[in-house]
């Protein structure tokens, strides 16, 4: 592995301070994805910081007005089991619930799980093979490549990668905040503007600057949280990486939707949320399928597959809908 | 004001001291060292195997301060002062451990190299499920989960992280599930 220094710190302001005055330095958490690019060579620090002894940051906090407090220290594992994250979000239970193993889960940080990189072969290969996001300029492999995982939505000629966590998804449809300490103090960042499409610079997977450190997600209370559901489908049963996931949440009037939320992950470098067939679906009874797959599609209409991907146009359309019931089954 | 305090000495390595197995470990390790390369290279304890070394394959599995994680995607140098696990130290005063036994009584292996992390990633799972945690094979996390729901597909959900290329999943299911009722 290529050598480093390693140190830690106890208050942010210092870590914070370290991070903006350094570009060889990065971070280190739970190290399961840093580690794993050190490795393959995708990214070289010179010196870690070892972030873990900062304090309170592995809060999880139930807020009394019924959002969350999740502190960017805290284990995907703590907060997928943590009894009122189940009842008031269960999409973020599941969808951690079906990231990873049990044991990535216990070592992983929710600030370091929404910070993964792509999981694209070619960003990942050691042997030098162009990639955008690893060798900015170097080309895309994927493009006309192995790209059966990759986006169908949003994607440049640059890079056609998709963004690989679960929780993201979840938190994107429920509009959470990323609350970030900077050099210019703390500031709360809308889930769905913290990750970016690629564009001509796909090096940039969201939008935090030199010296930002996360410090928590919080999400407010909503009232599609409790009629929740997050729905994946990959290749394996388990421990795998989505094709295609879909978080849904539904607030209804009787049969009827008042309200509903839908994001998905494996389709694009960052959560897609379905704006358009949010507002399509609201005061559609939840029973009307045919009703409801009109409404998805018209989230659809902007969809551009890849050759060997074009299925995932089908399959994410049926996954969204399978979501948006079994969700609005639980109200 | 409390600063970074680099635990550095001059040649750029670190000083770590950890309760392995129940007894105070004190190293001098590069800062690039996984604690699986600490426990294999330095203290001999050959139990965790490398094996893909990305944390794909759970054959790396050791417990810190009771929790199953992967040893080969972690720095020893992050762990100063906690108790590490390794399959050496389940037993007990020369009695294998209920699990260990519950696997040699339905076979739970064939070349034995994933072994070691199968039967510490169990222990620990047994423990998360008795926490109440839930799983993917949960049918509905917003209830509690108690030992009584964790059937084998939780269990074979829940060991997922473990694989063995001799496909010994099912005796490995019949085993977790035995020593689960024993426990």
């Amino acid at each position: 592995m290529h050598p480093f220094t390693i140190s830690s710190a106890t208050d942010p302001a210092t870590a914070i301070a370290a991070h903006a005055g350094d570009p060889h330095l990065a971070f280190i958490a739970g190290g399961t994805d840093l580690l794993g690019l050190i490795k393959d060579r995708a990214a070289l620090p010179e010196r870690l910081l070892d972030i873990n002894a900062l304090p309170n940051m592995a809060r999880i906090e139930a807020l009394r007005d019924g959002g969350l407090r999740i502190g960017a220290l805290a284990r995907m594992s703590d907060v997928a089991a943590h009894a009122e994250v189940r009842r008031r979000f269960p999409v973020i239970a599941e969808s951690l619930l079906f990231a990873a193993s049990g044991q990535l889960r216990n070592m992983a940080s929710m600030g370091g799980n929404i910070m993964q990189r792509t999981r694209c072969a070619y960003f990942r290969d050691e042997d030098g093979l162009p990639c955008n996001k690893r060798r900015p300029g170097s080309g895309c492999s994927a493009l006309y490549g192995i790209n059966r995982n990759h986006a169908i939505f949003g994607w440049s000629d640059e890079c056609v990668a998709t963004n690989p966590s679960d929780v993201a998804v979840a938190f994107a449809a429920l509009d959470a905040n990323v609350i970030v300490s900077g050099r210019g103090g703390q500031r709360s960042i809308p889930f769905t503007e913290f990750h970016r499409l690629p564009g001509d610079t796909p090096e940039r997977d969201n939008v935090l600057e030199r010296g930002d450190l996360i410090m928590a997600i919080e999400v407010p209370a909503r009232i599609e949280g409790r009629a929740s559901y997050y729905l994946k489908i990959r290749d394996r049963q388990s421990y795998e990486f989505a094709l295609v996931s879909t978080a849904a949440a539904v607030a209804t009037d009787g049969a009827r939707i008042r309200s509903a939320r839908l994001a998905m992950g494996g389709v694009a470098h960052k959560p897609w949320r379905l704006r358009a067939a949010e507002a399509a679906l609201q005061g559609l009874r939840l029973g009307d399928i045919d009703a409801l797959r009109a409404a998805i599609a018209t989230s659809f209409t902007d969809a551009r597959p890849l050759a060997p991907n074009a299925f995932k146009v089908e399959l994410a359309q049926r996954v969204a809908l399978r979501a948006l019931q079994t969700a609005g089954a639980r109200t | 004001m409390a600063a970074i305090h680099t635990q550095a000495p001059r040649d750029g390595r670190v000083h770590v001291s950890m309760i392995v197995n129940g007894s105070v470990r004190a190293l001098t390790v590069e800062p690039r060292m996984t604690l699986l390369d600490a426990l294999r290279e330095e203290l001999a304890l050959t139990g965790p195997k490398k094996s893909c070394d990305r944390g794909e394959c759970g054959a790396c599995t050791v417990h810190i301060e009771g929790r199953r994680v992967l040893s080969c995607m972690t720095l020893a140098a992050m762990h100063d002062g906690q108790q590490i696990t390794t399959i050496e130290g389940l037993e007990r005063d020369g009695q294998l451990h209920p699990l260990q036994e519950a696997f040699i009584e339905h076979d739970g292996f064939q070349c034995g190299f994933c072994t070691s992390g199968q039967i510490m990633s169990a222990v620990a799972m047994i423990e998360e499920a008795k926490a109440g945690w839930p799983s993917a094979a949960t049918t509905d996390v917003t209830k509690p989960f108690t030992l009584a729901d964790l059937s084998d597909a939780e269990i074979r959900e829940r060991m997922s992280g473990n694989l063995c290329r001799c496909a010994c999943y099912p005796n490995i299911v019949d085993a977790v599930a035995e020593a689960m009722r024993r426990s």
